[in-house]
């Protein structure tokens, strides 16, 4: 991509950026870091860990719903559990997620930047999402216990409830500014810093939907940070905002909470969209299909996705000309979506498509990622919707979206990026078995959830009639599945880690974008020199897989 | 891994004037949602409640309101010459006006203080006894009025701590008049915390 390959980061004196020794050594060298790559992965280390915490949480619930009645936990505790659940998977995983760990460790790479433009910045972001961990864990051991409200705080109940809302709250609250001073701080860089001759589009697709994303954590965030704080005030101080019983109304609440969290959404799924965009060319050795409409089409979902919140209020109260529009823009929203989708397969086609681990988790991402858009559309049906509203058909559905989309989308960059991030490489064939057992594993998870709620079981509920006996059992079981293969997956990665094959290849899988093109792992400042940028990216001239591809294992 | 490893003693400098500026530009439309999330709320509210709207802003000192608008008015203008002030390289008569800028900042907020307490002493104040035998819109007026006044205080105090670094940085040389991006961004701030109050002085006081 760049003109002369050869030059870029061939220096090999400079110490890779985990070997760098700058002002402080050792865990302070980490601690106090602002070299992004190691932010990215402080994130990392912090995204896991409590992504670890909410699958626990979800097991538990799971084996709760094993059989009807009361098996392991009370009503109380299973409502604790989903709230925490919920609460971490969204707030500390997910929308974290992607850019903190990928975005902050590859974006200034993939545009040709020794760092983000604000390095300092990035760092107390970090800070930022432990304290708001730390908030959100603290909840549990402190008298009143975990809230037990859900994960969207609805009031008059999150008013009442005696259990500890303030601390969820204001860990959303804190974590909502990292979110957003990340997505600043990526805004600026885009702007300022691309290397000579990185035109817009030139970009790396990834880059789009890691811009795209920044702009809806800028514009969305600071209406979810004022709502959490005002409950937070209201069970504080009863100034009476949103309490029905001082006059204050708590559907503008709903209102408030999803023009947020609606676009919350974007920013949980656009970069997973980056991601898979970036993998299918390099997999498929082909240029990308439709590179400036998958620029674009996650543009146009940032900009139609901030209008189509109230699709979550049909239930609530809403004129039916409310209802109409929100219906009408919730379906249009999907179309950008739809062409990413369209694009990505007519990149497979006719391309010579290596089953790598990474290419596996992208190639479920668009299977589980169509069920969970296809699921989507059909409750922006108003007659639908008030059927399916607050069943375990929505509960299926953002799991696919949101799990099956984001989570895989993850996976897939963790055994793509890995090797380039610390120089070792996995065990693949482990990977692609511990692949199948995750993507059945959700499959009998929560594809009958989508059965059970059609049917009328309803969510958040600890107990069912006999009659959603057989669903919730194959769920159950479908939970260990995916369980058993994110230990394995896991396991595999954090061996390699430790032991595995090292890597000092360049160009591991042969792709076309800059990270390629440095050494592995990088050096402290990315490129010994900047490089110039010439060509589009995914520029591949034919259809040769370009590196020699052996087994390294 | 490679194994040498080398101890860098250079330090990475880096200035990025317009990169700086972008993302405070940023920053301050993330306040401005912040706010508005509050003004949606305030519209919300006024049009279902209008009589008891205007019936307690009555309760409002015009006076004391309309005295700490020119105070942060004038703020914002010595803050803005102490820009000029300093492009120009006269670094005491910047620091002379920075000060100023802290010295209004400081007597809006004391102006503030007393007028709230001047409500507590009459009862009002959100969850007080007085205040929830009053109607629903009298209420939400007060506690928007708490949450909004107070919101935007907590900006200026904010602002005073800015711009009390700004005076330790100008005095030692690190705003100067060819490096003052930081100063500069410290008053987009301090602007913006002024914009606001514009808005919520005639949605509070103005509206009896
Ligand atoms: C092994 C993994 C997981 C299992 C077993 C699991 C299971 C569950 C279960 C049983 C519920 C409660 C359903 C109900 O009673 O209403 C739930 C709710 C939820 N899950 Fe998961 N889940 C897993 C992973 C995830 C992931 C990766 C995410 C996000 C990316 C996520 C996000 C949520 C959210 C937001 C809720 C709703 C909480 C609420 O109702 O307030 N889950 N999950
Ligand atoms: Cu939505």
């Amino acid at each position: 991509m760049a003109s002369d390959a050869e030059v870029i980061g061939t220096n090999r004196h400079e110490p890779s950026y985990l070997d760098y020794k700058g002002k402080h050594s050792g865990i302070k060298g980490w601690l106090l870091s602002t070299d992004h790559k190691r932010i990215g992965i402080l994130y990392m280390i912090g995204i896991l860990t409590f992504f670890f915490v909410g699958v626990f949480l979800g097991f538990l619930m799971r084996l709760e719903l094993i059989a009807p009645g009361e098996t392991i936990v009370s009503a109380e505790t299973y409502n604790q559990l989903f709230t925490l659940h919920g609460v971490i998977m969204i707030f500390l995983f997910i929308i974290p997620g992607i850019p903190a760990i990928f975005g902050n460790f590859f974006l200034p790479i993939l545009i040709g930047a020794k760092d983000v433009a604000f390095p300092r910045l990035n760092l107390f972001s970090w800070y930022l999402y432990l304290t708001g961990g730390t908030l959100a864990l603290l909840s549990i051991v402190l008298p009143g216990g975990p809230a037990d409200t859900g994960w969207t705080f609805y009031i008059p109940y999150s008013v009442r409830t005696g259990t500890n809302v303030i601390l969820p709250l204001s860990a959303a609250f804190v974590l909502g500014f990292s979110s957003l001073l990340t997505g600043l701080n990526f805004i600026t860089t885009v702007h300022r810093l691309r290397a000579p001759g990185m035109t817009w589009f030139k970009m790396p697709l990834s880059v789009w939907s890691f811009y795209a994303t920044a702009w809806v954590q800028v514009l969305a965030t600071p209406i979810i940070a004022i709502t959490l704080m005002l409950v937070a005030i209201e069970r504080l101080l009863h100034i009476g905002i949103f309490d029905p019983a001082l006059g204050g109304d708590p559907v503008l609440y709903q209102h408030l909470f999803w023009i947020y969290s609606h676009p919350a959404v974007y920013i949980m799924i656009i970069p997973a969209m980056g991601i898979v965009s970036e993998i299918i060319p390099v997999f498929t050795h082909r240029t990308i299909f439709g590179y400036k409409f998958i620029a674009f089409s996650s543009i146009a979902i940032a900009l139609f996705g901030s209008l189509v919140w109230a699709h979550h209020m049909f239930t609530a109260g809403m004129s039916d000309a409310g209802q109409f529009i929100f219906s009408l823009l919730t379906m249009i929203v999907a179309i950008p979506s739809a062409i990413k989708v369209f694009n990505w397969v007519a990149t497979l086609y006719k391309g010579s498509i290596d089953l790598a681990a990474p290419m596996l988790y992208v190639l479920a991402f668009i299977f589980l990622f169509s069920i969970g858009g296809l699921t989507g559309v059909m409750q922006g049906v108003i007659s639908i919707n008030i059927q399916f509203h607050d069943t375990a058909f929505i509960v299926g559905h953002f799991h696919y979206v949101m799990f099956g989309g984001t989570g895989f989308a993850m996976f897939a960059a963790f055994h793509y990026w890995m090797p380039k991030m610390f120089g070792r490489m996995y065990n693949r064939k482990l990977a692609k078995i511990a692949f199948w057992f995750v993507f059945i594993g959700f499959n009998f998870l929560y594809f009958p959830m989508l059965v059970m709620g059609w049917l009328g079981m309803p969510r958040r509920y600890y107990d069912y009639l006999p009659q959603f006996h057989p669903y919730h059992l194959i769920s159950t079981i479908g939970s260990w599945i995916l369980i058993t293969g994110l230990i394995i997956m896991f396991y595999n990665l954090f061996k390699a880690l430790r032991s595995g094959p090292v890597v000092t290849e360049k160009n591991m899988w042969g792709g076309e974008t800059l990270e390629w093109q440095i050494d592995t792992p990088p050096i402290h400042e990315n490129f010994t020199e900047i490089p110039v940028i010439e060509e589009r990216p995914y520029m591949y001239k034919d259809n040769d897989p370009p590196v020699e591809k052996e087994e390294t294992v | 891994m490679s194994a040498n490893t080398i101890v860098h003693a250079e330090v990475h400098v880096h200035r990025d004037d317009i990169g700086a500026r972008l993302g405070m530009w940023l920053f301050l439309f993330t306040e401005l949602i912040l706010f508005g999330g509050m003004f949606i709320v305030y519209s919300v509210y006024r049009f279902t409640y209008p009589e008891e709207f205007h019936l307690a802003a009555q309760e409002l000192n015009t006076i004391i309101g309309t005295l700490n608008t020119i105070i942060l008015l004038t703020s914002s203008l010595t803050m803005a010459v102490s820009i000029v002030a300093i492009q120009k390289n006269k670094i005491s008569l910047s620091l002379f006006f920075q000060f100023a800028t802290i010295f209004l900042a400081l007597f809006f907020m004391v102006n503030k203080y007393f007028e709230w307490t001047a409500k507590f002493d009459h009862g009002i104040y959100p969850g007080s006894d007085t205040l929830l035998n009053e109607s629903s819109g009298q209420i939400l007026f007060f506690g928007l009025y708490y949450m909004m006044t107070g919101l935007h205080g907590l900006h200026v105090i904010i602002g005073i701590v800015m711009i009390a670094f700004m005076m330790r940085f100008t005095s030692k040389g690190i705003v100067s008049y060819d490096n003052y991006v930081k100063l500069e961004n410290t008053g987009l701030y301090w602007h913006l915390v002024d914009i606001i109050w514009i808005f919520l002085f005639p949605l509070f006081y103005l509206i009896s």
